[in-house]
């Protein structure tokens, strides 16, 4: 059974953007010949992506080159704050794409923030896309560490490399994609470079049985450091399968309302089963 | 069970320090920019980079900042009135000169009865063909050059130049970015609000929204803004005269807004001013030719699209309230009566108000509403059979029409721009901002307040230009 992804208390976008075929001026390699856009109609789908990403990294960029949809893209934060949906094809599996509003952390300050760490959390999409901006990497990252810490199936996305090319900023994407245990992808989405990559590595991670364990940061402040261990314990013996009950501790001690909630009704126990994986399901 | 789990968390976080939230975060913080330490190479960047930096130094100072603002908008906006006049009259000549008359002839040739020619030809037909030989030209240059100064990076700095004044204004720094999404639509700009945590902040900048002149207000300005506020220049000078009205209508919204969101903080939205970072992103060359298209098929299209639906049976309800006549008079004479002197405290007119009821749903059709509801009441102009609208050749002949029929003066046509950014949204928003909001009471603020300020400050130029008039 595959888990449909919860309606966050936030609506579409007013105005769905208009579905396009084929994007024929986007300069994929031929080895992306296995994609298909599907646009707004994914229709079956095998796994489910989520997009995250800070505003204004391409985020928007990479969902269109993908679906082949043609969302307005704003040189700015902000520009998307509701999710939109579209889906692909790749290597005759379909894929259904949720682009999640962009946001600098998933602390759940405002409701962009809810929406995205809703779907993270609760969605537990099969690969979430963490798209990063190439030339402010050290902005980008406590973002992507959050969601490293929620689960391992991340491919990250080092967008716009071509910018930080022209301004001489080199990312070191295998150290990275060490550090970080997940796949790294250098991109430009804009002009459809490294989109093959990105999709080779979204299979890998969404046909994965064994992906890696959720991100584990020690705390320097040791007072912290044994409050999270405590707490994380109890979390474990509580709900013994969930695989990210460091972050849970941490979000716990915080006094994040939407997790004392799932705790309270026990709905981040079924969170514990294991994702819905290569089920088939229909769009 | 799980409550037991709470309470431990509870026990362990009292613990520990008040600032957990903030260590945590920090801890963060500290991981992230080791990872970035390790992985970046910036060889070279400083230099690089100082071409945005030079630009910003510029486009985000102090003064230069808001010189800089109000030469690009006013070159946009010079740019949309020149541009648009060629396209606007072979426009006219295609669909209201001719279209209309080879329509006419066509219904005649089949022998159609007086009211189906009537109420399809001369009022479906003919308004849509004035909706889009009226706002297509204008559209199509105004949203590609809006689209590329968007794509260029630029419309976070006007965010960042406008922030210090929403900031003193009591309100959210972003609700400078929900205002420049307003100036496209409304309804999005309020939708765009949930970028804002706090809820006194957010409920601030949807009602100041609609201050912003969204896509189907721009065309009444620019219009308005060409044939009678340039008309009283030499026409060496018109074209700027024209931008710099619709500018000054802008710039008044700003102040609003300002003034608006200041006078909220301070009495019934009460509260702490958030702290929050504005990101300015890297300028990015515009990609010409996909910025040309998109902001064609999203913007332009999309906007006439919901012009044309709106304005066909507008154009209808238009030809019914002219044409069926209770007692001695039409349906609209009695309205336009009713209405008269409302609209002449306002310095606006009957036909003006009328128009403004008929165009709830879209404010796109305004103009093309008042200029057919004009002719159709208005005296008999030689060359119209009575109830039929005009065929009028280009922008100076709607001025005539206005004039000489409409009896309109300067104030007229200066307290319609105001009013146009000052009155109730249309309803698209009005649902929007009841979605956002689940509140019936401040749907009904952020409707009649605009509305109210419209009458006053229109209320209150007419009085002074008649005092000192007389």
């Amino acid at each position: 059974m595959a888990t449909p992804l919860p309606t966050p208390g936030v609506g579409r976008t007013p105005e769905p953007p208009d579905a396009g075929g084929a994007c024929a001026s986007c300069a994929l390699a031929p080895e992306a010949t296995r994609l298909a856009r599907l646009g707004l109609d994914p229709g079956r789908y095998s796994h489910v992506v989520a997009l995250a990403g800070n505003p204004n990294t391409g985020k928007s960029t990479v969902f269109n080159a993908l679906t082949g949809l043609r969302q307005h893209v704003g040189n700015w934060a902000g520009k998307t704050v509701a999710r939109a949906e579209g889906g692909f094809s790749y290597g005759g599996v379909g894929y259904r794409i949720v682009d999640l509003p962009g946001t600098y952390s998933l602390l759940s300050a405002s409701a962009d923030e809810d929406v995205a760490r809703d779907v993270l959390l609760f969605g537990r999409p099969d690969v979430t896309v963490v798209v990063v901006d190439a030339t402010r990497l050290e902005r980008n990252l406590p973002l992507v560490l959050q969601v490293r810490q929620i689960t391992g199936r991340v491919v990250v996305a080092l967008n716009l490399v071509d910018e930080a090319r022209r301004h001489g900023i080199t990312v070191d994407v295998r150290h990275l994609a060490r550090e970080l245990g997940v796949p790294v992808v250098a991109t430009a989405a804009r002009r459809g470079e490294g989109l093959p990559d990105l999709l080779a590595a979204i299979e890998q991670v969404a046909t994965t049985d064994d992906p890696p364990p959720p991100l584990r940061l020690v705390h320097r402040d040791p007072e912290l450091e044994r409050a999270v261990a405590t707490l994380a314990d109890q979390v474990a013996a509580r709900f013994p399968t969930l695989p990210n009950t460091r972050w849970v501790a941490l979000r716990l001690l915080e006094g994040d309302p939407g997790i004392e909630a799932a705790v309270r009704d026990g709905s981040l126990g079924d969170l514990a089963a294991p994702p819905p994986g290569t089920v088939e399901a229909a769009g | 069970m799980s409550t037991d789990l709470l309470e431990e968390a509870a026990r362990l976080r009292r613990g520990l320090p008040d600032d957990v939230g903030d260590r945590i975060v920090e801890s963060l913080y500290t991981d992230a920019t080791r990872l970035a330490e390790t992985s970046v190479d910036r060889d070279g960047a400083a230099s690089r980079l100082t071409v945005d930096r030079a630009l910003d130094r510029v486009l985000t100072h102090r003064v230069w900042g808001f010189l800089a603002m109000g030469v690009l908008f006013f070159g946009v906006f010079w740019f949309t009135i020149a541009g648009a006049a060629v396209p606007s009259d072979l426009l006219y000549v295609l669909l209201v000169e001719n279209g209309h008359a080879w329509l006419r002839d066509g219904f005649a040739a089949v022998g159609a009865p007086w009211w189906v020619t009537g109420l399809l030809v001369d009022g479906v037909y003919l308004a849509t063909a004035w909706v889009i030989a009226v706002m297509l030209p204008p559209m199509a240059i105004f949203f590609p050059l809006f689209t590329l100064l968007e794509d260029f990076g630029y419309l976070p700095r006007v965010a960042f130049n406008l922030d210090r004044l929403f900031a003193r204004a009591g309100a959210h720094g972003k609700q400078s970015l929900t205002m420049m999404m307003g100036y496209g639509c409304n309804a999005a700009g309020v939708t765009a609000t949930r970028i804002i945590d706090s809820r006194r902040e957010r409920l601030i900048a949807i009602i100041t929204n609609n201050f912003s002149i969204c896509n189907g207000r721009w065309p009444t300005l620019i219009l308005m803004g060409t044939i009678f506020v340039g008309a009283v220049v030499p026409p060496a000078l018109a074209g700027l005269v024209a931008a710099g009205a619709v500018i000054a209508v802008v710039i008044l919204g700003i102040g609003v807004t300002l003034a608006v969101s200041w006078a909220l903080s301070r009495t019934v939205l009460r509260g702490e001013s958030s702290v929050y970072s504005l990101e300015l992103p890297p300028y990015r060359p515009p990609r010409v030719l996909r910025t040309l298209w998109t902001s064609i098929i999203d913007r332009t299209f999309k906007v006439l699209r919901r012009a044309v639906v709106m304005a066909a049976p507008a154009g209808a309800v238009i030809w019914l309230v002219g044409n069926v006549h209770l007692g001695d008079a039409s349906v609209a004479g009695h309205l336009v009566t009713a209405l008269g002197p409302l609209g002449w405290v306002m310095g606006l007119n009957g036909v003006i108000l009328l128009a403004y009821l008929v165009a709830v749903p879209a404010n796109e059709i305004i103009i093309p509403t008042i200029v057919m509801l004009t002719l159709t009441l208005g005296a008999p102009v030689a060359g119209a059979a009575p109830g039929v609208m005009l065929d009028l050749g280009d922008d100076a002949q709607i001025g005539t029409v206005l004039v000489t029929t409409g009896g309109w003066t300067l104030l007229t046509a200066v307290n319609l721009m105001i009013f146009t950014l000052l009155h109730h949204p249309c309803s698209t928003t009005v649902l929007t901002i009841w979605h956002e909001t689940r509140s019936v009471r401040w749907t009904t603020v952020a409707t009649l307040l605009p509305l109210g300020l419209g009458f006053v400050v229109c209320a209150s130029v007419a009085g002074v230009v008649r005092l000192l008039g007389a």
